[in-house]
């Protein structure tokens, strides 16, 4: 016995022997279920968009630094890997945007309840999909 | 039953509040859970702004660029989104490295890194703005 916590994590199964339990929930055990992929689409977006910062970090750099720095960025975005890049941020963006309310909308004690946070989950992967695909068209029609 | 196996008694010495502490509960965490939400609530507008600004700008040449960031709304506008992001960025990459880096040597040096670079990268975006702006 280590610590404290190894302490905690003792306990009798269902025949009475002395186990150690699983510490955590095992992903793979469990039917995946809307709550469960909202939340961990929240974590997997952010992290795509702290990989997005990359890209706003490098268009205003090359905007600061000169004409040709910038015609660079400009270029890069452009191209089609830039483009699937430009597109799985506003994914992303758009679904953490969304679901982030929803999580703040949870933590203000409003949408709590079964068959609430189900609706919205589902409505938060149908919005994901239809404002990504709105601004692209908006996009497009500018560009 | 009792002796059924005493290799895994329990036989830590520690208070009942000294047990609960160890948990990791009322430390830092607060902080770190204001501070989150309160970055997300800043950028909820910040964003809608920042993707408005960029869907004008598709395609722009550098003058318009140039034209669009020139001016005090645009710079203290373009300052909080990078520090909203930043900061919220690197609190929430901290959560994912302690969730699944679980080598203390590792952990530490991943996080040390990430805020590093969130730092640095904020610096980076916040100087091109006032340079571009001022």
């Amino acid at each position: 016995m280590k610590d404290v916590r190894e302490a905690l994590s003792v306990a009798r199964n269902s025949e009475g022997r002395m186990v150690k339990r699983p510490l955590s929930p095992h992903l793979q055990v469990y039917r995946p279920q809307i709550t469960s992929f909202t939340s961990i689409m929240h974590r997997a977006s952010g992290v795509a968009l702290s990989v997005g910062t990359l890209l706003m970090t490098w268009w205003l750099v090359a905007a600061a630094t000169s004409e040709d720095a910038f015609a660079t960025a400009q270029w890069f975005i452009g191209s089609p890997i830039g483009l699937l890049l430009l597109f799985g941020w506003t994914l992303a963006l758009v679904y953490h945007f969304i679901n982030g309310i929803r999580h703040l909308a949870w933590d203000a004690g409003v949408g709590f309840e079964a068959p609430q946070y189900r609706h919205t989950g589902y409505a938060t992967l149908i919005g994901t999909v239809g404002v990504t695909l709105l601004l692209w068209l908006v996009g497009l029609v500018i560009w | 039953m009792a002796e059924a196996n005493k290799s895994l008694r329990v036989d830590v010495m520690r208070s009942q509040l000294g047990r609960v502490r160890g948990l990791g509960a009322a430390k830092s965490g607060v902080g770190h859970w204001w501070g989150q939400r309160l970055s997300a609530l800043a950028l909820i507008p910040l964003s809608l702004w920042f993707v408005a600004s960029v869907l004008h700008l598709l395609g722009a040449s550098h003058d318009a660029m140039l034209a669009w960031a020139n001016g005090p709304v645009t710079i203290v506008l373009l300052i909080c989104l990078v520090l909203a992001t930043f900061y919220h960025l690197q609190l929430g990459l901290q959560v994912v490295i302690e969730d699944y880096i679980h080598q203390d040597a590792a952990r530490l040096a991943l996080l040390i890194a990430i805020k590093g670079a969130a730092v640095v990268l904020a610096l980076a975006c916040i100087v091109s703005v006032l340079r571009i702006g001022l």
